[in-house]
């Protein structure tokens, strides 16, 4: 049987359509392992060959990845959400009841993505303060640390935007309460929350531009930001392995 | 120069797993080895397999969460009534904790701008990226520097009765007063660990006890008026 399956997926990996989209062939040497990274245009944003140091539990906990993880189940449970989700007074609202009362697995969906949302912040957080405990952050790698600083803000603006998106009180007063914290930057402060909300109060004008940043704005500028900052980890000599430990040897 | 050669030539390399590098030394630098070649292991499938190992047992963990407790959802939005107290959302409560004590302009701009300033430039600071012990060099003189410091800066949280911020900012500061009170040479343990630690490590702890408790105190003991509460009588 195992056999069997083996000779199955050995048959379509060398069939002509397979071939011509991955290039990488049959075979299990480490130059085809190699080429199954470096061949594919995402997953050639890392490195072929990484050092066995890293990848160990206690160097990264893994909060990077975790990260990745949580924005991944974002995205599907958001674009699932998207499709019962109307972002119109008060018809959002009712949309939430639908979501609790009609929609099959509804409240599974929100629950969710409410909480892989609080789980990302949370992860965020730990994974910037783990990097710079280890000192990952020193050069080579400075850069990459300013774009994971980007990712923290871009992050909480997701955060803070889909907060709104229930139109419940607790969204609504929550949001209510963080606009006028923009309204206190001197000078544009007005104008600032003016921009932010589409009007003078948190209405259906923020409703939609917070459902814009939300749905469009804001994963679009994570998906860039997080492409780079994979990019640089490969870039910048792979992902940080601590002090050198083996000897030093000097001329 | 007595010896007639500018060079000498090292090999390095184990040739069954990378081309043979061939490096010319010249006499006048100082080389170091300082690691020879590491372990290295392919990324697939090894360092996929356990980054999708550790994403899928952070969705079952999310999944079963999701499954057990419900998201919260209150009444339709009311702009006509506002609750008491009226809360950010968590993330954002240490900030509105400050706001509490601080004009909106200091706790709501100034603060999270300096954040986030402060947080873009820790690499270019070569005092940073060194990281060397914070009292192993010009102790008496980084002393003055840290009381002036510490004195002030605990006035001007004491002025403002910012007492939720002022007792972290006091334990963290005994820990530094005691790091500086350690020899380095004799130090075992927690204390010698203590004492390498340098201006960036004591800075950063402090910005995370200080994060951690304002957000607590806010998310928990916080109630009506912003008076305090205690979380199990809420």
């Amino acid at each position: 049987m195992a056999n069997a399956l083996n000779h199955l997926v050995e048959q379509v990996r060398e069939n002509r359509v397979w071939r011509s989209i991955f290039r990488s062939g049959t075979g299990e040497s480490n130059l085809h392992r190699a080429l199954f990274v470096q061949q594919n245009v995402f997953l050639h944003l890392f490195s072929v060959k990484a050092r066995k140091r890293t990848l160990e539990f206690s160097a990264t906990w893994y909060l990077g990845a975790l990260t990745f993880g949580t924005f991944l189940i974002l995205v599907i449970t958001g674009i699932l959400l998207m499709l019962y989700y109307h972002p119109s007074v008060p018809q959002a609202y009712a949309d939430m009841k639908d979501l609790q009362f009609v929609v099959s697995s509804g409240v599974f969906l929100r629950n969710l993505h409410r909480w892989s949302a609080h789980a990302m912040v949370f992860l965020v957080f730990a994974h910037m303060f783990k990097v710079f405990y280890r000192g990952a952050y020193r050069p080579p790698r400075e850069f990459n640390w300013v774009i994971g600083v980007v990712l923290l803000l871009v992050t909480l603006l997701l955060s803070y935007t889909g907060y709104l998106l229930p139109w419940d009180q607790l969204a609504y007063w929550a949001v209510t309460v963080g606009s006028n914290i923009a309204s206190a930057v001197p000078v544009m402060g007005s104008k600032i929350r003016f921009l932010m909300l589409g009007g003078t109060a948190v209405n259906a004008n923020a409703l939609l531009r917070f459902y814009v940043l939300h749905c469009v704005i804001l994963p679009f500028a994570a998906v860039l930001f997080i492409a780079v900052h994979f990019w640089r980890i490969r870039k910048d000599g792979g992902i940080y392995a601590g002090e050198p430990a083996t000897e030093v040897k000097s001329e | 120069m007595s010896d007639p050669k500018d060079f000498v030539a090292v090999l390095d390399s184990d040739a069954r797993k990378t081309p043979r590098r061939i490096a010319f030394i010249t006499k006048r630098t100082s080389p170091q080895v300082r690691v020879k070649d590491e372990d290295r292991v392919m990324t697939y499938p090894e360092a996929f397999f356990r980054a999708a190992v550790a994403i899928g047992v952070l969705a079952i963990a999310l999944v079963v969460t999701s499954l057990l407790w419900n998201a919260p959802l209150e009444g339709l939005a009311n702009p006509m009534h506002t609750p008491n107290p009226a809360k950010a959302p968590w993330y954002f409560l240490g900030l509105q904790e400050l706001l509490h004590y601080f004009p909106p302009v200091v706790a709501g701009v100034l603060i999270p701008g300096l954040v986030v300033m402060a947080l873009i430039v820790i690499p270019y600071f070569n005092i940073n990226v060194e990281a060397e012990g914070l009292w192993l060099r010009d102790k008496a003189k980084r002393m003055r520097i840290f009381g002036v410091v510490v004195v002030i800066f605990c006035f001007f949280l004491a002025v403002f009765d910012v007492w939720v911020a002022l007792v972290p900012t006091i334990i963290v500061a005994a820990f530094m007063l005691l790091a500086a009170r350690t020899a380095p040479q004799t130090a075992q343990g927690f204390r010698l660990w203590l004492v390498q630690k340098p201006l960036s490590f004591w800075i950063m702890t402090w910005f995370l006890v200080e994060l951690f408790v304002l957000t607590a105190i806010g998310t928990f003991f916080r109630g009506p008026g912003w008076s305090w509460v205690l979380p199990w009588r809420a």
